[in-house]
């Protein structure tokens, strides 16, 4: 709770108008979740600037008043990053909306940061370019928030994660100082400060603006659906198209309850009854894509493939992807909530990890549909429940738990692109000691020292800055080593 | 599933018994927010609550008894278009339209408005309906257009929404008088259907020529049109603002004029009343006489382009040589799923160049009746609309519906633009016409 509300909201209604300050509770309800709504957490104070100045002003006061403030894009989340875990201000960014430049010549833009991934690749594609990070949401998402989560998206074998398309950031640190980092050009001089700021969760920073590169688009694309028996066919074509050294630009797979879904609003021509279906998108020179195209179809062919199926022209291309990137948003159709996972798995070990996957479902008794980004090993297990119940939201959280652990086990991760927010914290030990995770809090500090930009997230503890380290530090003053103790060194 | 609910001791619902919004509907939204860009309010309010996933929320919220129909939560019903952009959008299926006319349903019986609020709707909605109505308020617009009676209505709420129902009325020369259409028309050739035209509240008044085009156009493409006089409204501005009761009634009638009339198809030119004929099972589901009756009613609805495009209309036009563009009124593309057949309709037309409308599924701030119960974000809908069309340079903008119609023209006008609004069934006619006697 804040201490004189009534009188900090007219201070913010100052600095950015009377409808940009949200503060009633009925009202406030509609910020309390992302895209991940097993989390829920009422924040006290919701402001929408629409320029970076505003922002600044903002945060100094919190800075000042030492309020918590969480940024928020579209709320399009998965891990409830966004959220407002700890109360205090939820800064929505979605009236920073303006594409500010595009340099298509320099392979560069300018947007604000609640610019909608999709409407860049929109505004530049009349001139032959594009944005590569293309995360499912991308039709709804902003640009600030990938930056925050560093999202992938289907492309990622071959263009990499949004850091690989970042080149700088104008932010407003956490004492309402406006900053630049990094720059217009590919790599500057000194540390890559934009590196470590991209995929910091909202923690550090602001971002306020940020300058993307852009591609042209490749001469030829082509994009081809094999539809298999089952998993494990599809696993080992993946695994065949990897062994050749092809780099498709995008490689996905989809199991048979997330076609259905996916099938039922798109009409893009998903098989309903196949086991499993991989999309293999090529991009390049017309020979090299027609070339690969052929490989691609050999490794099928060794892979007992039902049938391959080539979209003719863009318009079925898109809607394939269309269906494929609607796969969440189509579960609704099922289930009323999801409750999405994020792991990462050694490609080889898919068909393991789905067969345990599938038990496990049975088990808890809660469907769980799986789309995959083979081509990094990403897996996205959608486990469905109903949260009016409480029964099934602890068994969804359950049965999640017991999915990254074993995929921990397996030599995999904890999440692909999802980022850690609110939803992984917990599950950080299985991957870091406790030095790694100290060592990571070490460079928060340096940005957000008072932790009231966006506490509670990432890490499973809750150290203020002080702390961070103190434990490494008693332990040096008080476990002499053993020459000291023999008397043969002395520490100065 | 076993388990039992998380609110063993659920709270009182806000919503009554009649028809509230349904559970199952709003429970299908994950929450995954696809839909917010395609939201006219959200993108230009930027905010949560004016989004379809806030508003689905706030229902929601509503229903479990977590808040009631306060200021602020009909603040954020009446503030939405109801173009359902969003279903568009939406890969799981929410029916958006069907939550929010029930909500409003339940704020209209629920709610005290303000007086003047109250009086403003009720004298809206019980004018647009009606057809001799509307035609008496356009004499009396015109005359209050002379007058400057509106100077005299000194409430500060209302003025502005009179002053734009002044604005919407077309300049008294480009109304044709009324032109009477036959009960039955017979096909040209050989007949091959039976089909009913619905000549609509708005637009038989200020848009006869459109029926009659409709009309001529139907059958020449072998239609033997009927045009039961027992028919009246279709009750979608009433259903739009929450009237469901009075929704109803026009329903019923509707669907037993047609049925009478023994026709194959019920055709609509408007595309707000052919998306509200389709939905007539929804809307009549509890009612045992009437269930089943919408249901058949609702497939034999077509919108007038979807029809001639389905039969595929005879290409024996004439060339007319024209740069057009083409709006999509809301109810034809998220309302009905129609994209693409007025599109190639139009492209049939020898010598006519169709110039691709930016953002052309984004609402242009009609909505029904919304640009007078919410003047401000209406104009400011029209105006983004209107920047685009002019950003087009066509000489006509093409829409297939007589509320998008009088909006635009209303914008143009307001900025001197002389570009023709038409229904794309007029150009469609009159490439007909040209075939006949090509122009010298």
């Amino acid at each position: 709770m804040i201490q004189g509300k009534t009188r900090i909201v007219r201070e913010l209604e100052k600095i950015v108008g009377p409808n940009a300050v949200i503060h009633t509770e009925e009202e406030l309800r509609v910020y309390e979740c992302d895209g991940a709504t097993i989390f829920r957490a009422l924040p006290d104070m919701v402001v929408l600037p629409a320029t970076t100045h505003q922002v600044a002003e903002i945060v100094k006061v919190c800075h000042r008043e030492q309020i918590y403030f969480v940024p928020r894009g579209a709320g399009t989340g998965l891990s409830g990053g966004a959220l407002a875990s700890q109360g205090g201000i939820i800064i929505g960014l979605n009236r920073m909306i303006r594409i500010l430049e595009t340099d298509v010549p320099n392979q560069r833009a300018v947007v604000e940061s609640g610019v909608v991934n999709v409407w860049l690749a929109q505004k530049i594609s009349g001139d032959g370019y594009y944005y590569a990070p293309d995360p499912a949401s991308q039709t709804a998402c902003t640009i600030g928030g990938n930056v925050a989560e560093n999202a992938g998206g289907v492309h990622t074998p071959k263009y990499g994660v949004t850091t690989n398309h970042v080149l700088g950031l104008e932010v407003v640190l956490p004492n309402g100082e406006t900053v630049e980092i990094g720059g217009k050009v590919l790599d500057p001089p000194g540390y890559d400060l934009v590196g470590v700021f991209v995929g910091s969760e909202g923690t550090f920073a602001i971002a306020t603006t940020v300058t993307v590169r852009i591609l042209h688009k490749p001469e030829a694309v082509k994009t081809l659906m094999g539809i298999f028996h089952n998993i494990e066919d599809a696993s080992n074509a993946v695994s065949g198209i990897v062994a050749r050294g092809i780099i498709p630009a995008c490689l996905e797979m989809m199991d048979k309850l997330s076609i259905q879904a996916v099938e039922k609003w798109a009409k893009a021509g998903y098989p309903m009854d196949a086991g499993a279906v991989l999309l293999v998108e090529l991009d390049g020179p017309k020979a090299e894509v027609e070339a690969l195209a052929d490989l691609v179809v050999e490794v099928f062919q060794a892979q007992r493939v039902r049938e391959v199926r080539v979209a003719k022209n863009d318009e079925e291309r898109e809607l394939l992807w269309k269906g494929r990137k609607a796969a969440l948003a189509a579960m609704g159709q099922i289930r009323p909530d999801c409750y999405l996972q994020d792991a990462v798995i050694p490609r080889t070990k898919l068909p393991i990890i789905l067969k345990e996957i599938e038990e496990l479902s049975q088990e808890y008794g809660l469907p769980v549909a799986n789309v995959f980004h083979a081509g990094d090993g990403n897996l996205h297990p959608f486990i469905l429940y109903d949260g009016r119940y409480e029964e099934e939201i602890r068994k969804a959280v359950e049965l999640g738990a017991r999915i990254m652990n074993r995929c921990v086990e397996m030599g995999g991760s904890i999440t692909g692109e999802h980022g850690v927010g609110l939803e992984k914290q917990d599950f950080m030990p299985l991957m870091y000691t406790e030095d790694d995770l100290e060592a990571m809090m070490k460079v928060k500090c340096a940005f957000n020292p008072d932790q009231i930009l966006n506490p509670g997230k990432i890490f499973p503890t809750s150290k203020s800055c002080v702390e961070v380290g103190q434990h490494k530090r008693d332990r040096i003053r008080y476990e002499p080593h053993r020459i000291e103790k023999e008397g043969l060194a002395q520490r100065f | 599933m076993s388990s039992g609910p998380v609110n063993q001791t659920r709270r009182q619902s806000a919503f009554d018994a009649a028809d509230p919004p349904e559970e199952k509907k709003y429970l299908e939204c994950i929450h995954c927010g696809l839909c917010l860009p395609s939201c006219p309010t959200y993108l230009e309010m930027g905010n949560e609550m004016d989004s379809p996933r806030g508003r689905i929320y706030l229902i929601r919220m509503a229903d479990e008894g977590k808040i009631g129909i306060t200021d602020s939560f009909v603040k954020h019903m009446d503030a939405c278009l109801l173009c359902r952009a969003c279903e568009t959008a939406c890969p799981s299926g929410v029916q958006f339209g069907s939550l929010m006319e029930k909500a409003r349903g339940q704020v209209e019986r629920k709610y005290k408005r303000r007086l003047s609020q109250k009086l403003l709707r009720r004298f809206i909605l019980s004018v647009f309906p009606y057809p001799d109505r509307v035609r008496a308020m356009l004499k009396l617009g015109r005359s209050s257009q002379r007058l400057g009676l509106r100077r005299l209505v000194i409430h500060g709420g209302l003025s502005k929404s009179l002053q734009i129902m002044e604005e919407l009325l077309p300049p008294p020369d480009e109304v044709p008088a009324d032109i009477p259409l036959p009960r039955v028309t017979p096909a040209e050739g050989t007949p091959k259907f039976r089909v009913g035209l619905l000549t609509g509240c708005v637009q038989q008044v200020l848009y006869p020529q459109v029926n009659a085009a409709t009309v001529r156009v139907l059958a020449r493409n072998g239609c033997v049109v009927v045009i039961p006089r027992e028919q009246g409204c279709c009750g979608s501005l009433q259903a739009h603002e929450g009237g469901l009761e009075p929704a109803k009634a026009f329903a019923r009638k509707t669907i037993d004029a047609f049925e009478q009339a023994k026709v194959d198809y019920v055709i609509a030119n408007a595309a707000g009343c052919g998306s509200m004929m389709k939905g007539y099972a929804d809307l009549l589901k509890e009612d045992p006489l009437y269930a089943h009756k919408a249901e058949t009613f609702g497939q034999r609805v077509r919108d007038a382009l979807q029809f001639l495009h389905q039969i595929g209309a005879n290409g024996r036009y004439g060339p007319l040589p024209l740069k057009v563009t083409y709006h999509d009124a809301c109810h034809l593309v998220h309302g009905q799923q129609i994209r693409n057949e007025p599109r190639a309709l139009l492209r049939s037309i020898p010598g006519l160049q169709l110039i691709e409308l930016k953002e052309s599924d984004f609402c242009c701030g009609s909505a029904g009746i919304y640009n007078l119960l919410e003047p401000e974000y209406g104009v400011r809908f029209l105006e983004r609309k209107v920047d685009n069309i002019v950003a087009t340079g066509a000489e006509i903008v093409t829409t297939a519906n007589p509320g998008c119609e009088l909006q635009i023209a209303m914008g143009l006008r307001k900025r001197n633009i002389t570009m023709k609004v038409l229904h794309p069934i007029e150009l469609l006619d009159m490439a007909y016409q040209a075939g006949i006697a090509p122009r010298s």
